[in-house]
């Protein structure tokens, strides 16, 4: 059985790290080193697959098997170890990690031509997959937090890959600092939560602690604190409400870099933890509805910030942010498949997305402000048509992938009783296919607005062809998740293959799901109107060459700057945390307490006694007169004190 | 092997101290014959300590390789020494950075080099002494002895202003290890009234200090605290540490942090705690309040030193304030962990002062703002320096994890603390060693390289690799399998939790 040998697809990564960060900087051709990264991520996939296709043949209750490897932290009680969970949902996960990973790796090795830092990318991307795969297949929760981090780690190395370069005024540095510090903020819950569980599970392996919990309800006071502190965690990695603001940054990495690790997969982490913890989480109700509103705050707030924003990779980075704020109001309602499909099909044509912003930042020598693109259609036809694809898949027009899974967390919402959230999810859908319409007509649309000099060609094969490969993935991979109003109970086959994982905490949901099929369908036009309107205005105002667009932005001049300075949160952010904390610690803590107060006060103690050895040092005069005068006085005071 | 066993421990304290002898009658011209000389004698002396790590039964109780006769008599103080696992483990960090650091001085050191070789053997002798005792005033000679060479190597070899810097460290400790002194008298003498005469056997005053007055004990352990906590640093106490890195040299910044520390926490877990742990119970709160402010204030410190090596300085009050948390939490989690985060600092910090020394030698500056973009001409020393700053910062993976971890979930089910606060506050300590390590790294390495100064660096060569990379192989090794480490003091660390809470349905009962 291949399932029992799945550590090869986490150590083949690792093999292609090792050999390309070790020796990739003797290696004089390009080629060699990506297709060696690329080489052992398609391997890797290859397991995956294999895996799968061997896990469908099981019976459904066998589907989880796990694989030891050997004991990582013994100590008595507390043990944790390399191993690693097959099932269903890691499957899934297992599968987009290595399957677009390897697209994009391959993608990258045009993409990154020429960089000297060539070898080095490719190093890092190697150890990503590698980390991701550990989080994704890990079998307990310490195993996990080590992909967490490590994948935290290779997206800090990937953002500052060109350390010296200037981004956004401040640099790469400073972009991939922020990332690590602010990951690290939502680790902090992740931590705690761990020991929480510790302390009521006494374990932190998921098959001990989920089938306790299975059986046995937790307190609802400890359920929330748990899954709340995870949650935390879930907020950071997965760039939501308050700690999204490191992602857009995160764009300062090279673009496969964005789609790979800031879209399609690393920033998945957090609705992943979710979905696997989910008899965890479905034992609170105050933690389901925190996230659920979380999610769908974020989803608008996000997509609000994107409609204005200029550079095509922040629109996507803020894209990215309102996507997975879907992903959290499908998990926060119970609708966990919805959750992860969505994540599957946004995997797909957010990569798609990103990839082919990097083909026109590409042609258009590393520009990236919309304003200065246009016409683009005819010099880059296949990254104009696969754009295409991937812009009406997220917009969700029926029958691209985008459309089943966003209407299937948008028709779990309502039929979960949120139609507040439902609504908000409508008004995201909205602005997400203006958004993105806004983006693709001033890209590819009308006339050229660069410079003429500049002469755009199409991508290399080599970058094409990936293309191609996910604008096939988006049309098709909502295919898996036809909704049950058409295809039946049982034509749901990503629904049907995920149910067991999910199936425990079925049984604690609070409410339970209103669903008819009238309801689905009249909801599912709805979206679709939704979508179209969204779309059509987009055309309407960037293609039509009539302007309100800059009516409107005189007229609605504050809010307008207010979006585009993406709500003054950062500023804010800065203003109250991290200006007093290092203020503080450099005026009051260093150089009052530390210096003046406690160094002061040694200091004047030594300072005290070489005084008083200098007034005594006074006595000690050399004139002998002076001693035989002082010791009179004192035989004289001794023989007065003899006498009395 | 069974011949040798009994003077194993014995020959591995003083091989050291005999080369530094050796030592003494070569030519003080004959500077490579110095160097070569002393060098192998501290690898010598690590192949021994292998031999004890080797040997060392894991599942056996109490102390092993015991030697004991008799010193001065008419005191009962003996020559008794012997190990468990924690002093194990400890012997073993300081036998392997004691070549390290030799080695790093290969070319930093240029005046009166024969002196300094022989202070640094002296040194290790102390050292390795102090861990082996079992007689506290055996213990008391070995800790002052080793203050004396680590004054003269601060104080001839530091840099500009290193005679403050060598008094400053010298009082303070001083100061400690007088409080020390009286309560090991006082313990003696009170072993007179308790079985009619002088002792300072450690395993005989254990149960002297058990059957004292409640303020007695109270008052004993403070002498021994404050002068272990000077050492450790614990904040308050911790203002001589900054002054002594900056002015140390290199190797003796890494010794400093190395192994001096640790100096400190093992006090802590060997004496204070199995001599009065009744009150180490009662005071587990306020010891434990105390580590979590130097977790965070050495951080937050840290993080505004324009100073890379005040910053490590600082950081290393953070990391030992993580070791204390452990000790005080009372539990086999967060003690193993502390234990193993002793060992974990003394590696990265090591490490990190290693790395400090290499860019100063070359540029003879360590402020921050004078680097920047470094990555460009020297990547090898950039990548080392972030793989030992990742251990650190503690990323899953490497030593660093393991032991705040820990310590960490260890104090979250502590019963003697029995509050989640402890936890939450240390925890925060995790997210700035990351704010402090990385926004060094970034303005050190990312960045454009401006400063014409650093244009011509020269990348790190093979002496410098070479003494690094056992470093990072123990980091990788110690993140990824610690049992090799965790399970020799396993029952070390139980038998002293043991100890305590014996104690505790003592006092209970009575």
């Amino acid at each position: 059985m291949i399932t029992q040998h799945i550590y090869f697809a986490v150590l083949f990564p690792l093999i292609g790290f090792l050999i390309n960060g070790l020796i990739g900087y003797k290696i004089k051709n390009e080629k060699v080193i990506g297709w060696i990264g690329s080489g052992f991520v398609g391997l890797s996939f290859l397991v995956s697959l294999l895996s799968f296709f061997e896990v469908t043949g099981l019976n459904v209750a066998e589907r989880k098997i796990i694989v030891p490897i050997f004991q990582w932290i013994s100590i008595e009680s507390f043990n944790v170890s390399f191993a690693y969970l097959v099932d269903p949902l890691s499957l899934v996960l297992a599968l987009v990690v290595t399957g677009v990973g390897f697209l994009i790796h391959v993608y990258s090795i045009g993409y990154m031509q020429g960089d000297k830092g060539f070898w080095r990318f490719f190093a890092y991307l190697n150890l990503f997959i590698f980390m991701m795969m550990n989080l994704v297949l890990a079998d307990n929760f310490v195993l996990m937090f080590l992909g967490w981090e490590g994948v935290g780690l290779c997206s800090y190395l990937l953002i500052g890959f060109w350390y010296d370069r200037k981004f956004n005024g401040s640099t790469t540095a400073d972009a991939a600092k922020k990332a690590f510090i602010v990951n690290r903020i939502g680790d902090f819950g992740f931590l705690l939560g761990m020991f929480l569980i510790y302390k009521t599970f006494g374990s932190l392996n998921f098959n001990e602690v989920f089938t306790i919990a299975e059986k046995v309800p937790l307190p609802e006071a400890t359920a929330t604190l748990i899954t709340l502190l995870l949650f935390l965690g879930a907020t950071g990695k997965s760039a939501q409400i308050p700690l999204y603001v490191w992602l857009p940054d995160a764009m300062a990495g090279p673009t496969p870099v964005s789609a790979l690790i800031h879209a399609a997969t690393m920033v998945t982490a957090g609705v992943y933890m979710v979905s696997r913890a989910s008899v965890l989480f479905v034992q609170s109700e105050i933690t389901m509805m925190v996230i659920a509103a979380i999610g769908a705050a974020t989803a608008i707030f996000a997509a609000s910030m994107g409609l204005v924003q200029n550079d095509i990779k922040k629109i996507l980075a803020y894209s990215t942010i309102s996507q997975l704020g879907y992903m959290f109001l499908a998990a926060g309602v119970g609708a966990f498949t919805a959750s992860i499909f969505h994540l599957m099909t946004h995997a797909f044509f957010k990569a798609l997305l990103f990839l082919g912003a990097g083909s026109v930042i590409h042609a258009l020598h590393e520009e990236q402000n919309i304003k200065n693109m246009g016409g683009l259609k005819n010099h880059l036809p296949v990254t104009y048509k696969t754009f295409l694809i991937a812009s009406l898949a997220i917009a969700g027009i029926p029958p691209l992938s985008g459309f089943f899974s966003k209407d299937e967390i948008l028709w779990e919402t309502f039929a979960h009783g949120h139609s507040f959230l439902f609504v908000i999810g409508l008004i995201t859908a909205f602005m997400t296919a203006f958004y993105v319409f806004r983006l693709f007509n001033l890209t590819f649309e009308n006339k050229s607005r660069y410079p003429s000099h500049i002469h755009p060609h199409e991508s290399p094969k080599i970058m094409t062809i990936p293309l191609i490969i996910l604008a096939i993935l988006s049309i098709i991979g909502g295919f898996v998740g036809m909704p049950k109003v058409f295809v039946g109970e049982s034509g749901n086959f990503f629904y049907n293959w995920l149910k067991p994982v999910y199936e425990p905490s079925e049984t604690y949901l609070f409410n339970v799901p209103l669903y008819t099929h009238s309801t689905e369908i009249v909801l599912m036009i709805i979206s679709v109107i939704v979508a179209l309107s969204g779309i059509f205005l987009a055309r309407y105002v960037y293609l039509e060459n009539i302007k309100p667009i800059d009516w409107l932005v005189t007229k609605f001049g504050k809010l307008y700057n207010l979006l585009f300075n993406k709500y003054y949160v950062d500023k804010v952010y800065d203003l109250l945390f991290v200006e007093p904390i290092v203020k503080g610690s450099e005026r009051i803590l260093w150089k009052f307490s530390d210096v003046k107060l406690v160094d002061g006060f040694i200091n004047s103690v030594g300072e005290f006694f070489i005084e008083i050895g200098g007034l005594i040092r006074k006595i000690q005069t050399g004139v002998t007169q002076f001693y035989a005068l002082i010791m009179i006085f004192g035989i004289i005071l001794i023989i007065f004190m003899l006498l009395i | 092997m069974m011949t040798i066993k009994p003077y194993l421990l014995s020959t591995v304290i003083f091989f050291p101290l005999f080369g530094s002898l050796i030592l003494l009658f070569i030519n003080k011209e004959k500077k490579n014959l110095l160097k070569y000389s002393a060098i192998i004698i501290s690898l010598i002396t690590f192949l021994l300590s292998l031999f004890l790590f080797f040997e060392y039964r894991e599942n056996q109780l109490g102390f092993q390789f015991i030697t004991k006769f008799d010193w001065i008599k008419g005191l009962n103080i003996s020559y008794h020494i012997g190990i468990d696992g924690i002093s194990l483990l400890l012997i073993l960090l300081t036998t392997f950075i004691t070549p390290i650091a030799l080695l790093s001085s290969w070319e930093n050191i240029t005046h009166n080099l024969k002196e300094y070789l022989f202070f640094f053997l002296v040194l290790e002798t102390g050292m390795i002494g102090v861990f082996a005792s079992l007689d506290l005033f055996l213990f008391y000679i070995f800790w002052e002895a080793m203050l004396i060479p680590m004054y003269f190597i601060i104080g001839i070899w530091g840099g500009e202003n290193r005679i403050y810097a060598a008094v400053k460290f010298f009082l303070y400790t001083m100061f400690g290890s007088l409080l020390m002194l009286v309560a090991i008298i006082a313990l003696g003498v009170s072993a007179m009234d308790q079985l009619g005469y002088f002792t300072t056997d450690y395993l005989l005053l254990k149960k002297v200090a058990l059957n004292l007055p409640h303020s007695t004990q109270l008052i004993m352990f403070i002498a021994f605290t404050v002068s272990f906590a000077i050492k450790v640093p614990l904040f308050p106490f911790h203002t001589w540490l900054p002054d002594a890195h900056v002015e140390a040299p290199t190797a003796g910044s890494v010794i400093l942090a190395g192994v001096l520390l640790k100096m400190g926490t093992y006090g802590l877990l060997r004496f204070s705690l199995t001599l009065f742990p009744q009150i180490s119970i009662e005071l587990a709160p306020t010891m434990s309040i105390i580590a979590i402010i130097g977790i965070i204030y050495g951080a937050l410190v840290a993080m505004v030193q324009p100073d890379m090596k005040k910053l490590i300085a600082y950081s290393s009050v953070s990391h030992l304030g993580f070791v204390v948390l452990g000790i005080f939490a009372f539990t086999l989690e967060s003690q193993q962990g502390a234990l193993i985060q002793m060992i974990n600092h003394g590696l990265s910090t090591g490490a990190l002062f290693l790395l400090v020394g290499m860019i100063y030698d070359k540029r003879h500056t360590r402020m921050i703002s004078e680097f920047g973009g470094l990555a460009r001409v020297v990547p090898i020393y950039a990548t080392i320096l972030l793989i030992v700053s990742l251990s650190s910062i503690g990323l899953p993976g490497l030593n660093g994890f393991i032991g705040e971890f820990l310590i960490l979930l260890g104090t979250f089910k502590s019963s003697v603390l029995n509050s989640y606060w402890y936890t939450v506050f240390a925890a925060t300590g995790v997210i700035f060693a990351a704010v402090y390590l990385l926004w060094m790294y970034q303005r050190v390495i990312f960045g454009k390289l401006e400063n014409p100064h650093n244009k011509d660096l020269k990348d790190l060569n093979k002496r410098e690799i070479g003494l690094l990379v056992p470093i990072i192989v123990l980091i990788v090794w110690i993140g990824i399998y610690p049992s090799t480490f965790l399970s020799k003091s396993e029952l070390s660390i139980k038998e002293i939790l043991k100890e305590v809470v014996s104690s505790k349905i003592e006092l209970i009962s009575k």
